[in-house]
């Protein structure tokens, strides 16, 4: 029968877990969980702000696929955390966060450093949770993994009093450490609706979200696509379910995608969309999306089934399993249509509207620099043991650019901040994925207004010795932002150029990190490649000042056809029309 | 949310959702702020705890929330669905006679 502390509890809870590190910032409310976990096992990150200890663990989970841990103090602490927080509710990432709280007698009495920790994270946790007594730990530190597992994964909250770490209490047994819970089954007539829908379609199209990711399902996803002749779409969190190459694959869906892959949206008559929420990024203009198609509608959280649109048949269950079923009720089925007419307009719209990036051949372009980095990376990250680069971004105009060139060989490489768009995201996921996943290097492609949000987090990654490679996209301005103005403000450009330009490289240096300028280089290829051969993290700085906007661009509000894409002449706009 | 509309006992004889919740003191921000934020508009609330509770988290409650039907109500329950404080979720389209008692005392 242990008599341990509150704080005791939560350590040897959390080592049971299999937790190896977590990152924090420790602070009064919880220093008596720092106390103990002094004499942890677990390696303790020291973050150098409350968002980027958040983020390090959202890096760490999408890279492993397993709920990582942060830690904050009470008050500053906790509101730092929570870009991080509603970031990982969005994109459905596992983390659970332990929050030091002023001691219960205090709660409600505005005390140094309190703040409503458990209010303000109801909306934009999965669940959150006030511990009330050591006892009471036992069941929620357990059931805060659980949760944040189980199902469509997401963040879990639990806010900790003082008092509630430094009260000791006896128990009989340890409890067992939460694992998720199995996934729902699909229904065997909700299989057969769909198996019925997609035997009887032309034109279908298969649409993978990160949901699709998450579960393992690009294998089964492959073979239903070459099987029974679908056509891929992914969506960001998507990218990767097939490989870039792959001849099925028309690459991302949505605001900055091929016009060959909204041309086929525009022309599908069943669209297949598995693991993914149907969010404005990606549909566009929602009454103008696939016009012509019935859906089928596969996730494993219902709610998401019918929320943006209406289904003809939906399968609340694990992609895989829910694929696989599909594939086997088509079997059963037998029969079905050609669809060589349908592969064969797929054929012909790649050739004519697949992407055409710009410089993609110039390594001091920012195409071309991703390109080459790609190269750099690939040359040491595929190892015999199949281990491949893990990409993070931040968000702007490198993320977008990121996920049109950047070749994915398989699902979840490729780490960015979806749903809520945080710049200052690119930095600590890149060290949480390399500290959680040591065996692959990691890219951090990021642009100078975003890096300069979690810029702090330099010290993290040289004090880790995190083998994060950063390629910064320096262009002085907040390029997204500059080019929505250019484009829909009548080009009217306000408060997005940085005239105070930071020198990156020596910024970097100032960190202790390794870092040079690609554009004083002669060969900027070899660069790359000496930077990515070494241990240890590397800031790249490569200039990108007169690149022309990221496009094909649906303007926001707009229907995915209605694309401004590149002309002969980068400097001139035309809006395209698919039917035109 | 809305007050009760005291001109409109129409209003008394919506769909009720009937809720089995975890009986602590966040359970009512949890359904009241998805509520809010999922802008779905609540006529009337009651709450009381039930008898007989022995749950380690400290017992269990029942919450009738009136709505007014649209076709969003099952958008809605799939969201209660998800509250992990919320333990069944049952949708009464013939309202509950709770709202009627409470009507008694807005006079």
């Amino acid at each position: 029968m242990p008599t341990l502390s509150g704080a005791e509890i939560i350590v040897r809870l959390l080592e049971r877990q299999g937790i190896e590190f977590l990152a924090g910032i420790p602070g009064g409310a919880n220093l008596p969980l720092y106390d103990a976990l002094s004499h942890s096992t677990i390696r303790h990150v020291l973050a150098r702000h409350e968002q980027g200890a958040g983020f390090i663990a959202q890096g760490a989970a999408r890279a492993s696929g397993r709920p990582a841990v942060c830690l904050a103090t009470s008050g500053p602490g906790a509101t730092n955390l929570l870009t991080a927080i509603a970031d990982a509710r969005l994109d459905s990432v596992p983390i659970v966060c332990l929050t030091g709280q002023v001691p219960s007698p205090m709660l409600g009495v505005d005390a140094f450093q309190e703040v409503d920790t458990y209010g303000l994270a109801i909306p934009v946790t999965k669940h959150c949770f006030l511990a009330r007594s050591p006892l009471e730990l036992l069941r929620i530190i357990p059931e805060a993994f659980r949760i944040a597992a189980s199902g469509r994964p997401g963040p879990v909250l639990v806010d900790l009093p003082r008092d509630v770490q430094t009260a000791m209490a006896d128990f009989d047994e340890w409890p067992e450490p939460g694992r998720a819970d199995g996934p729902p089954a699909p229904d065997a007539e909700a299989v057969e609706r769909a198996a019925e829908l997609l035997g009887d379609a032309r034109r279908p199209l298969l649409l993978l979200g990160g949901g699709a990711a998450r579960a393992g399902a690009h294998l089964a996803a492959r073979s239903l696509a070459e099987r029974f002749s679908l056509p891929v779409v992914c969506t960001l969190h998507g990218l990767g379910c097939l490989p870039t190459d792959h001849p099925l694959n028309l690459g991302m869906l949505g605001m900055h995608a091929s016009k060959a892959a909204n041309t086929v949206l525009e022309e599908c008559d069943l669209l297949v969309a598995v693991g993914c929420r149907l969010d404005d990024r990606a549909t566009g203009r929602l009454d103008r999306f696939c016009p012509d198609a019935a859906l089928i509608h596969v996730d494993i959280d219902a709610s998401e089934l019918g929320k943006r649109r209406a289904p003809q048949a939906s399968i609340a269950a694990d992609a895989a399993d829910a694929l696989t079923s599909l594939a086997r009720a088509l079997d059963k089925r037998g029969g079905g249509v050609s669809r060589s007419a349908w592969l064969g307009r797929v054929v012909h719209v790649k050739e004519r509207f697949g992407l055409r990036p710009p410089g993609l051949d110039d390594p001091r372009s920012a195409y071309g620099v991703l390109a080459a980095a790609a190269r750099a990376a690939a040359s040491i990250g595929v190892r015999a043991d199949g281990r491949d680069v893990l990409v993070a971004t931040d968000v702007g105009r490198h993320q977008m650019r990121t996920a049109q060139v950047w070749p994915l060989a398989g699902p979840g490489r490729l780490l960015t901040s979806g749903g809520l768009g945080t710049m200052g995201f690119g930095l600590p996921a890149a060290i949480g994925a390399a500290l959680a996943e040591p065996g692959h290097p990691v890219i951090c492609v990021s642009g100078d207004g975003s890096l300069l949000m979690n810029v702090q987090e330099l010290a993290t990654a040289v004090e880790q010795d995190a083998r994060v490679k950063i390629l910064l996209m320096d262009n002085g301005c907040l390029g997204l932002v500059r080019q929505q103005q250019e484009l829909f403000m009548d080009g009217r450009v306000f408060a997005s150029r940085f005239s105070a330009r930071a020198d990156y490289v020596a910024l970097a240096r100032a960190f202790g990190m390794r870092a040079f300028d690609l554009s004083e280089h002669g060969d900027p290829e070899a660069a790359m490649a000496e930077a990515f051969a070494a241990s240890g993290p590397c800031l790249i700085r490569c200039p990108v000042e007169d690149e022309p906007h990221v496009l094909p661009m649906v303007p926001p509000g707009a229907a995915n056809c209605e694309m401004i894409c590149e002309t002969e002449n980068h400097d001139a706009m035309e809006v395209a029309h698919v039917h035109a | 949310m809305s007050m009760p509309d005291r001109n409109a006992p129409a209003a008394l004889t919506g769909t009720v959702l009937e809720l089995t919740v975890n009986n602590h003191p966040g359970v009512m921000s949890h359904i009241c702020g998805l509520f809010a934020r999922r802008a779905f508009n609540v006529e009337g609330v009651a709450c009381l705890p039930l008898p007989g509770g022995e749950d380690p988290s400290g017992g269990l409650s029942r919450v009738w929330l009136l709505l007014r039907e649209d076709e969003r109500l099952g958008q809605i329950v799939s969201q209660v669905e998800k509250l992990h404080d919320v333990r069944e979720t049952r949708v009464l389209a013939q309202g509950h006679p709770v709202f009627a008692a409470l009507a008694g005392h807005l006079r």
